[in-house]
């Protein structure tokens, strides 16, 4: 059976140009670049073209290029490290819809003594800019919120934010894992002062990520014990990782306008056909400001997981908000931050394409999903013929 | 990805007996939207008091509907004295086991059925409604309830009785209201097993006293109000009088001194201190709040 993968936001193929580069890394050129002689010195040489080929991406100096372990890790690094170096002040702001990996590290400062601020969105995820600057004073310390967030697509005004929140003194963060290779970015004509990313998310291997740091930002180091990325993360490097992740950005900058489009067009086709072939469905998140990659259906009367099972006996990938897919009992955090009805936030869909797919997989889904959701919709009490 | 059995597969993508009967005898609606799976079951008896017919409808994850499925298939031919006695247990040995987390999902079908036969026995009249206490208001879950899946099921800790009946799985206001139920039906059985809510103790420091505060507004506090999108920071102690503010929706609501005032400081009083009283930090009370929805 073919497998249609639309689970982008979740994780991405590794690019066949990445894995050719970093194939060697293994077995041939295993030195650490730490090391004073030739073989791993030379290791050295492809670290630094790695960090050239992100900050092309991101439009910064490679100097502001610290390589971690992973969005999550680069997402820590920048809160904690942030409020360890500006220990006067005790006030966080982010909002309601971040991704736990900057929510729960948030939640848990809050057990510190800090005192955070979540900021709330509107029906189509939409912040509201006077809200934040009603919250923004001396005591701030930082301000972290999402490029786009992962389950709707949404993309929030980040340099509008960042100018904002720089002007009032505070130091801005964005968690950008989702906008990274998918929204253009010159970081020397902007505010933001941190920016997460990570591999996977873009077409590199897992376990990389990379973390933002303007020049001149007070940042604590996370991890203590070497002298790797100039004192700011310690611990020997992944070679292969940083390797793939340079190509990885390389590969974005080249390609972005043309895959966007071409995305955009499939995630379009995908979205429209569904809301017309479906009855008593509706779309999640902000229409004019999106990721081009992703949409966020919510079929009413029934739940995802049931969903996301039927799909996948076709061999159709995709996620869910549903309360059923996370282990916990309440349906996604975003889009009941949303005010999403129970009704229709159990039942959401969210598929994210890659330029990896194609119009094939596209017709293919929208032939398969309108029998599913009859068919689970006879099922459910709710619906009454 | 959950790992379901082959048979509770099996019933989720060839779901026998759906629908609704015409006229049944008896008719069980359990669950609602909200909660996120809800099913009805109905059925028809034949000359002999035997169930003939089972029909159900079921809004909810794969194991939800493969439960219904697999439930009306069992009843198929007992007797309601018979039906009566299934438990939550026999619908999941059935099926060959469930996934820990969706055990709901058997408490749900039992549950179900005991609707439909007090509806035939009472005539029709009677619908399922809920007995007792509620603990867990998130999911309207009643003490007596819990008390039976605990009993039934052999349940020790308060992860578990969210598992099977999903009280304390919202908010987790309930959890230690849960934990002395727990207690209190299996006695000598967690003994010993640590529970997180702090413990109150004998004479303590006054910098023992604020963390042990902290640690209940932490822990016992703040996930209630969170659920409801409000929050509250500690401000001061001063000696007795424990000073707090509130945040969020609890900040605007006019009823905050009759309702969370009164809430923290039963908390507090339970979990540090039987002299402790609240108030509200009144500086902070008059920052500007958000009337958004």
């Amino acid at each position: 059976m073919k497998t249609v993968y639309f689970d982008n936001n979740a994780t991405t193929k590794v690019a066949e140009e990445v894995l050719e580069e970093v194939k060697p890394l293994f077995c041939e050129l295993y030195g650490n670049p730490s090391s004073m002689h030739t073989f791993g010195g030379q290791i050295g040489r492809r670290i630094r073209r790695a960090r050239e080929q992100v900050a092309g991406l991101l439009g910064c100096e490679t100097s502001e290029i610290v390589f971690t372990g992973g969005g999550t890790e680069s997402d820590n690094t920048a809160i904690k490290g942030v409020l360890a170096a500006a220990p006067n002040r005790r006030i966080v702001i982010t909002t309601r819809v971040e991704h736990p990996a900057v929510l729960a590290v948030c939640r848990e400062l809050e057990n510190h003594g800090y005192m955070i601020v979540e900021l709330s969105v509107d029906r189509q995820g939409r912040l509201d800019m006077a809200e934040l600057e009603e919250h923004l004073d001396d005591d701030t310390a930082l301000v972290t919120i999402m490029y786009a967030n992962n389950e709707t697509g949404t993309v929030f005004p980040i340099e509008d934010i960042a100018e904002l929140v720089t002007s009032k003194g505070a130091l801005f963060h964005t968690d950008a894992v989702q906008a990274v290779g998918k929204i253009p970015l010159d970081l020397s004509k902007s505010n933001i002062d941190l920016l997460s990313l990570s591999g996977h998310k873009l077409h590199a291997p897992k376990g990389v990520g990379v973390l933002y740091v303007r020049k001149g930002t007070r940042l604590s180091p996370f991890m203590l014990g070497g002298h790797q990325e100039a004192g700011r993360r310690a611990g020997t490097e992944n070679v292969p990782g940083i390797v793939g992740m340079g190509k990885a950005c390389e590969l974005a900058a080249e390609n972005l306008e043309a895959e966007n489009s071409k995305v955009k067009a499939l995630r379009d086709k995908l979205e429209r056909t569904i809301l017309q072939k479906c009855p008593d469905c509706r779309l999640n998140g902000d229409p004019d400001n999106r990721l081009p990659n992703t949409t966020n259906i919510s079929f009413e009367y029934i739940e995802g997981e049931a969903i996301l099972l039927m799909l996948d006996k076709y061999g159709i990938c995709a996620s869910s908000g549903s309360a059923c897919t996370s282990g916990s009992l309440e349906p996604s955090h975003v889009l009941r931050a949303m005010g999403v009805p129970f009704t229709a936030a159990h039942g959401s869909i969210r598929f994210s394409l890659s330029r990896y797919n194609t119009e094939d997989e596209v017709d293919y889904t929208i032939e398969k999903l309108p029998p599913i959701i009859n068919q689970l919709r006879e099922l459910s009490p709710f619906v009454t013929k | 990805m959950w790992e379901y059995t082959d048979k509770l597969k099996d019933h989720f993508f060839n779901p026998r007996n759906v629908g609704e009967i015409e006229e049944p005898d008896g008719v069980g609606e359990v669950g609602s939207l909200a909660c996120g799976d809800a099913l009805k079951l109905t059925f028809k008896l034949d000359e002999n008091g035997k169930i003939a017919e089972a029909k159900f409808k079921t809004f909810g994850c794969a194991s939800a509907i493969g439960t219904s499925s697999v439930l009306t298939e069992m009843i198929k031919g007992l007797t309601l004295d018979e039906a009566a006695k299934l438990t939550n247990k026999d619908i999941a040995d059935y099926l060959g086991g469930l996934p820990e987390q969706k055990m709901h999902c058997s408490v749900m079908g039992r549950e179900a059925l005991e609707a439909a036969i007090d509806n035939y026995r009472s005539g029709g009249k009677k619908k399922h409604e809920l007995e007792g206490t509620i603990v867990c208001t998130c999911f309207g879950v009643t003490e007596q309830e819990i008390e039976r899946v605990i009993l039934e099921n052999d349940l020790t800790t308060v992860e578990e009785v969210t598992n099977y009946c999903k009280a304390g799985g919202g908010c987790g206001g309930c959890q230690s209201e849960i934990e002395k139920i727990i207690e209190k039906i299996q006695g000598d059985k967690v003994k010993g097993v640590p529970v997180s809510a702090p413990r109150r103790a004998g004479k303590l420091t006054n910098i023992q006293k604020i963390q042990l505060i902290q640690q209940t507004i932490n822990e016992q506090i703040r996930p209630a109000l969170r659920a409801h999108g409000g929050n509250i920071e500690l401000i001061d102690v001063e000696g007795s009088k424990v000073i707090v503010a509130f945040r969020g929706m609890c900040a605007q609501c006019r009823l905050t001194e009759f309702t969370m005032k009164d809430v923290v400081e039963a908390k507090l009083r339970e979990f540090v201190s039987k002299d402790l009283f609240v108030e509200e930090d009144k500086e902070s009370a008059q920052e500007p709040h958000n009337h958004r929805e």
